[in-house]
């Protein structure tokens, strides 16, 4: 039962939030040129646009316009691409598996790579493989992104021509219409080069937040009392110190999947990568505001899921935090 | 041959790159089985370095530097990591002193009881659980069963001491060492859990170290002494011995600055000057700059340990009574 309250709770949460990204988006739409411009070309006369205005309901107050797009945001509608002339929502479900798959590629990369360094670094304090993370750390956290996507792409796509550095390569259709590049070894390889220039934005960091943490908790009584108890070492580092590493680790990885996010309108460009990013970066080059806002409504929803998602987590594995309505 | 045989233990820690100071200048103890000792001094007097030597447990940058941690005549500093590690929590348990930091926050108390016994012994989840229950209504925890899935955040500071005691006594070890267990508690339980602790020592036949400031509780608890000043053991012997008539004046200083002799309304008498850091000792003995009774001699070299007090002009009975 108390499971169900956290998440009605979190659920209206969710939806406030979601009514300002929709007022922001909103306001985009009113601010980003006129959409007639788009819609009809040059030739039209004064008359006929102000007629076309009236019937668009362009003319209509700020809040009958808002109340109008809000309910049809409700029901999945966001309005019409200029140029794809298709539902923007649609245009934007379309790339975004490609997106998601990036985004997991990242985070795969910098769970599996980010863990065992921290916890490396941490365990051996001033061993020379620690020096030269902790060095390279620190200069990977000031080099820009872009950069780091450039040489990836020059270095293992151009001179050394390992990886391809340029779109998705080759997808297959799932059932249920979503395109996976997980299931073809071409799709992986056009994965790795933009998964490894996204997960290298938080990665450093990672590194030195794991090890950190992992340092104090070693440095603590309850290990030091797991030690006095003859526990193994492997037991003392991973079940004693480790596990109280997750709590600072879920926090501030969850908040940076949102970073990873905004990212990928970055990473997606320089790799031709077609996925909602790079599809978002065309649409503001174009003016297309009902994709832009179609976007940025797309976009607000997965923070909002994954937020959610992560404060749920972080609820199961904290043994202080009890879930409202749960007994203690 | 003495259960526990300390020889010329020093702990150092490291100043600067080259340099190293001692925590732990050569320090000697010895334990017969079940008996209890009280290892008494002030805050820095380096009484927990002792007890985390015992097992070999100081932690980085410290390192045991010298000596010998004789039990049943093996020295327990020359085992191999998994040999010193079948000792811990074993047949040799520690009590901390802070209960509320003892225990691990993100696990219940049965797994952390149930992981010590997994670790010393073959024996099967469920066997395990009940021995830890019947070990935690030892201790007298109420309702035993359901605090095994408890964490330890749901439980009181005096609850939670009663844990880890009962996780001491988990394996039926020969020697508990107790780090100032009750320093934390609140002071209306302290004497509540010594009981307990010196009740379970007796009836189990177990060893007792017992490090404290309060040379009060050492009086009721323990049958031996051993006074500990700046790194060094300054006095030695029977607890009413000491009690009755200290021989080293850093002892009859204690023992004058106990609550108990004060008269109503008098002030506490306090010894002047405050022990030197370990990084700055004065030549000599360490407790010269503050004794009344320092000579010349005192503050050059160091008095070794002789009959059971280190000091030159060891005071005579008639003196220490006055
Ligand atoms: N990491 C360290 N580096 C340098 N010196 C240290 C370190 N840890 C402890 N010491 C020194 O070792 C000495 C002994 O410390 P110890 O903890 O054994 O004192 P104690 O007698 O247990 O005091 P307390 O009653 O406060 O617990 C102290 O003077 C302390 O300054
Ligand atoms: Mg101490």
């Amino acid at each position: 039962m108390h499971i169900l309250a956290f998440l009605i709770r979190r659920a209206v949460q969710a939806l406030v939030v979601m009514f300002v990204i929709s007022i922001i988006g909103f306001s985009i739409q009113d601010n980003l040129g006129d959409p007639l411009r788009e819609l009809v070309g040059q030739s039209v006369s004064e008359a006929e646009r102000e007629a076309l205005r009236d019937e668009l309901g362009l003319n209509d107050p700020f809040l009958v316009q808002y109340a109008r797009f809000l309910g049809n945001a409700v029901q999945g509608d966001l309005g019409t691409s200029y140029f794809f002339k298709r539902p923007a929502i649609d245009v934007i479900l379309d790339k975004f598996p490609a997106t998601f798959e990036l985004v997991l590629g990242a985070v795969f990369i910098f769970v599996s790579v980010s863990i065992p360094a921290g916890i490396y670094c941490a365990i051996h304090r001033d061993s020379w493989l620690t020096r030269i993370i902790m060095t390279g750390s620190i200069v990977g956290i000031s080099i820009p992104v872009f950069l780091t996507a450039i040489f990836m792409v020059w270095l293992f796509g151009v001179e050394l021509g390992w990886l391809p550095a340029f779109g998705r390569g080759d997808t297959v259709t799932l059932p249920w219409g979503w395109d996976t590049g997980f299931l073809t070894w071409d799709g992986i390889s056009h994965l790795i080069l933009p998964s490894i220039t996204l997960s290298s934005i938080m990665l450093p960091l990672f590194i030195r937040l794991i090890r950190a943490e992992m340092l104090e908790a070693m440095g603590t009584d309850y290990v030091r009392f797991a030690r006095a108890k003859g526990l193994s070492t492997w037991r003392v580092r991973y079940v004693h110190a480790f596990r109280n590493t997750l709590l600072p680790v879920v926090t501030v990885g969850g908040l940076m999947i949102g970073t990873l996010i905004a990212y990928t309108i970055l990473t997606e460009t320089v790799f031709q990568w077609p996925g909602m990013g790079f599809l978002f970066l065309e649409a503001v080059n174009r003016v297309d505001t009902p994709l832009i806002i179609a976007y940025i409504i797309v976009v607000g929803l997965i923070f909002v899921v994954v937020n959610t998602l992560v404060d749920f987590i972080y609820t199961l594995i904290n043994p202080m935090v009890k879930l409202p309505g749960a007994k203690g | 041959m003495a259960m526990l045989e300390v020889q010329d233990l020093h702990v150092a820690f490291p100043r600067g790159k080259r340099d190293e100071v001692e925590a732990l200048r050569g320090v000697n103890l010895h334990l017969e089985k079940g008996e209890r000792l009280g290892v008494v001094g002030e805050s820095g007097a380096g009484k927990s370095m002792l007890a985390f030597a015992i097992l070999n447990l100081i932690a980085d940058p410290g390192r045991v530097s010298g000596g010998r941690v004789m039990f049943h005549g093996e020295n327990l500093l020359d085992l191999s990591e998994r040999g010193i590690r079948g000792i811990r929590g074993n047949r040799i348990s520690m009590i901390f002193q802070d209960p509320m930091v003892t225990l691990n926050p993100v696990l219940t108390i049965g797994t952390q009881m149930i992981e010590t016994l997994k670790a010393h012994r073959k024996i099967s989840d469920a066997e395990a659980r009940k021995l830890c229950i019947e070990r935690l209504k030892q201790v007298a925890i109420p309702s035993a069963e359901s605090r095994m899935d408890a964490y330890p955040h749901e439980l009181s500071g005096g609850l939670r001491q009663r844990v880890v005691i009962a996780i001491a006594l988990l394996t039926d070890p020969e020697l508990i060492i107790a780090d100032e267990p009750t320093t934390a508690l609140d002071v209306t339980i302290q004497a509540e859990i010594m009981a307990l602790i010196l009740k379970l020592c007796r009836e189990n036949d177990v060893a007792l170290i017992l490090i404290t400031h309060d040379l009060g509780v050492v009086a009721e608890v323990t049958e031996r002494i051993m006074i500990m000043y700046a790194g060094l053991c300054v006095e030695e012997g029977r607890t009413q011995d000491i009690i009755n008539a200290p021989r080293h004046p850093y002892t009859a200083g204690l023992l004058k600055a106990l609550p108990q002799k004060a008269g109503r309304g008098q002030r506490l008498y306090q010894i002047p000057g405050s022990m030197p850091p370990i990084t700055a000792l004065p030549p000599g003995c360490a407790y010269n700059p503050r004794c009344e009774f320092a000579a010349d001699r005192c503050r050059a070299t160091i008095p070794p340990l002789a009959g059971g007090v280190a000091c030159f002009h060891p005071l005579q009975e008639e003196e220490a009574a006055s």
